[in-house]
């Protein structure tokens, strides 16, 4: 007869460590449950958590695939979310009025050595547009409009729409003339929206007698700018829409995209 | 040397790009099974990434090309020429297994995984690359910072933000009302108006092409053939006075550009009928007006009886009716401007006495 021998496996200084963090009072009401290496707790882990339950628990094998995803709308989501933290640093040091602006902005060029929150703020903001047309494109090709996805569809076209906005007030703020001039060249269009734009089709025929009801100081691009021309108000219109007024809109939008994908059935996939 | 800059310059004529990217539109189509073949593919990057990188040794190339603003583009011919081959591939190798009467490969995995964590690190791996080149970019590359604001020295060209480059190119072709405003109005509304339109039930959750061939062509025409491809145009190739430049051509002030561009109404009145311009606004451009009904109400017409009748059928009249009706909206500004090109037609309809030129 051989005599059978239990080996208990000797804990290193590391593990026994671990094993008292997590039985720590603190650590316990912090986490839930165990590490999410059995499938009881890989369910835990996303239904206790209240970032990783925008997620469902389990997902068709495809809609994992980058092959399939791109991984574009989840790029987007998370430089939209580095945007605002670099965002908000970049607001601590700029202040949107003719006299700072400018000057604030080479402040920050000269007087932080390394910094380049301005440039993950620009080039960020490049790459969320790039990558929500890429999230759009996938979207299309894989015909995951179709329905029951007609009314997200829908929320991310208008989500497009803002980044594009987004994007466009704040190229203003560096008040440099490549800011300047962007805007004096979009914004000119809305001079001619039909209407409602002092140099648009039709405007004329809004008019009380003699007394014109649209004309430059009162139209669309005045409404837009704040004023005749790119100055002062625009600058402070654009910086409170860039920074307060177009970012609440985007993330309500946001909520309402993902919850839809989750009511809508998840990721698309072949039915 | 020199040859080749010249050739390249050739083809950055607006005319010659355009017709260009039309005919690659068109081989991407029709020969797709080559298109997609990884051979293609990377030959493709591979011309792309040899055209940049000699490119860069040109002085004017390195101006336009390497400014700071004007990098995501670079980024983005690469990403969406990539994008477009791969979801073709994906497409056609789906096809393929359709033909053979397999399952597409999304319905092969169609078993479920736990999101922790196959889900949650796929996003983290994502999440940290996409960290290392924002960071790396940010590093290599300052923000650009120009003299300050100065309503009194127009930059020439000025040039709105990138994204809205093919905007201002259609400002060539229309007047600011429909290039600002109506038409990017219609965009928006026609995106929107996709899934509403679009009632064939198949190619839900998976890459196909034989089975949305329409869907798919109208979408890749307007957003790769149009709409991105008009904003490297407006990028690269428009210089001072919003005048053509080759990549490699030195961007000239003085560059004059002859426009000789002559409305319907003055090639009807004075050329055809050889009498002046009547002085009452309808009778000048009632030809105009007449050629513009026919596109927008007549033409619908025309085709639901004949070309398009399976459409027509299937969509049902409000369908079909916002349907073409976008289509047409898209088809106007390439038929523009081969109409600027081919007889420097400015309006079609020119009643400056409203604004309302078309």
């Amino acid at each position: 007869m051989t005599e059978t021998k239990t080996v208990i496996p000797r804990e290193g200084p590391l593990e026994r460590s671990w094993n008292w963090l997590t039985e720590t009072q603190i650590w316990k009401s912090i986490f839930r449950h165990n590490a999410p290496i059995t499938d009881r707790n890989r369910v835990l882990v996303v239904l206790s958590n209240v970032f990783l339950h925008l997620h469902p628990v389990r997902l068709r094998k495809s809609g994992v695939r980058l092959r399939y995803t791109w991984c574009m709308g989840g790029l987007s989501f998370f430089l939209f979310l580095s945007l605002t933290f670099t965002g908000v640093l970049l607001m601590f040091y700029y202040r949107p009025t003719l006299e700072y602006a400018y000057t604030d902005i080479v402040g920050l060029r000269e007087h932080v050595p390394l910094g380049i929150m301005r440039e993950m703020h620009r080039w960020g903001a490049h790459a969320m547009v790039i990558t929500v047309w890429l999230h759009m494109f996938r979207v299309f090709m894989t015909g995951s409009y179709k329905p029951p996805r007609e009314f997200n569809w829908n929320v991310g076209v208008i989500m497009l729409v803002l980044t594009l906005l987004l994007s466009f007030t704040g190229y203003l703020l560096p008040w440099d003339q490549l800011a300047i001039w962007a805007i004096t060249v979009g914004s000119n269009m809305a001079r001619a929206t039909p209407f409602l734009g002092s140099e648009g089709p039709g405007a004329s025929l809004l008019a009380l007698g003699d007394v014109k009801l649209i004309h430059a100081a009162a139209d669309a691009r005045f409404a837009l700018l704040g004023g005749t021309f790119v100055g002062e108000g625009a600058l402070l219109r654009f910086y409170v829409l860039h920074c307060v007024g177009l970012p609440l809109i985007i993330a309500v939008l946001m909520a309402v995209h993902f919850w839809r994908v989750r009511k809508d059935g998840g990721i698309s996939g072949p039915v | 040397m020199d040859a080749i800059k010249d050739f390249f310059n050739f083809f950055a004529d607006p005319r010659v790009f355009f017709l260009l990217t039309l005919t690659g539109f068109i081989l991407m189509i029709w020969r797709r099974d080559v298109f997609t073949t990884p051979r293609v593919g990377y030959g493709l990057q591979v011309f792309l990434v040899l055209f940049f990188g000699l490119g860069l040794f040109d002085e004017n190339f390195r101006l336009i090309v390497a400014k700071p603003d004007n990098v995501p583009i670079v980024g983005l011919v690469f990403l969406l020429l990539f994008f477009t081959w791969y979801s073709m591939r994906q497409a056609v190798l789906n096809d393929r297994r359709l033909d053979r009467g397999e399952p597409v490969e999304e319905k092969v995995e169609e078993d479920r995984v736990w999101v922790w964590p196959d889900l949650v690190y796929t996003e983290l791996i994502c999440l940290v690359l996409c960290s290392v080149v924002l960071i790396v970019w940010s590093i290599v590359l300052k923000a650009p910072l120009e003299q300050p604001a100065n309503a009194a020295a127009t930059p020439n060209p000025s040039k709105a933000p990138w994204y809205f480059l093919g905007l201002q190119e259609m400002l060539v072709y229309f007047d600011p009302w429909l290039a600002g405003v109506v038409l990017p109005t219609l965009i928006i509304v026609g995106l929107m108006a996709i899934p509403y339109i679009d009632t064939n039930p198949k190619g839900s959750g998976y890459y196909t092409f034989k089975e949305r061939k329409a869907e798919i062509s109208i979408f890749i025409f307007g957003f790769v053939v149009l709409w991105a491809s008009l904003i490297v145009l407006g990028t690269f190739l428009r210089g001072p006075n919003w005048n053509f430049f080759g990549p490699f051509e030195y961007w000239d002030i003085h560059k004059l550009e002859a426009l000789t561009n002559v409305n319907l109404s003055e090639y009807i009145w004075l050329q055809g009928v050889g009498v002046g311009l009547p002085s009452n606004w309808f009778v000048r451009e009632f030809f105009g007006i007449v050629l513009l009904l026919l596109y927008i109400v007549a033409l619908p017409v025309i085709l639901a009886r004949g070309v398009l009748k399976t459409y027509y059928e299937k969509l049902g009249p409000p369908r079909y009716c916002v349907g073409i009706f976008l289509f047409l909206m898209m088809l106007s500004l390439p038929m523009k401007m081969l109409a600027r090109w081919l007889f420097n037609l400015k309006y079609i309809v020119a009643i400056p006495e409203f604004f309302f030129n078309i």
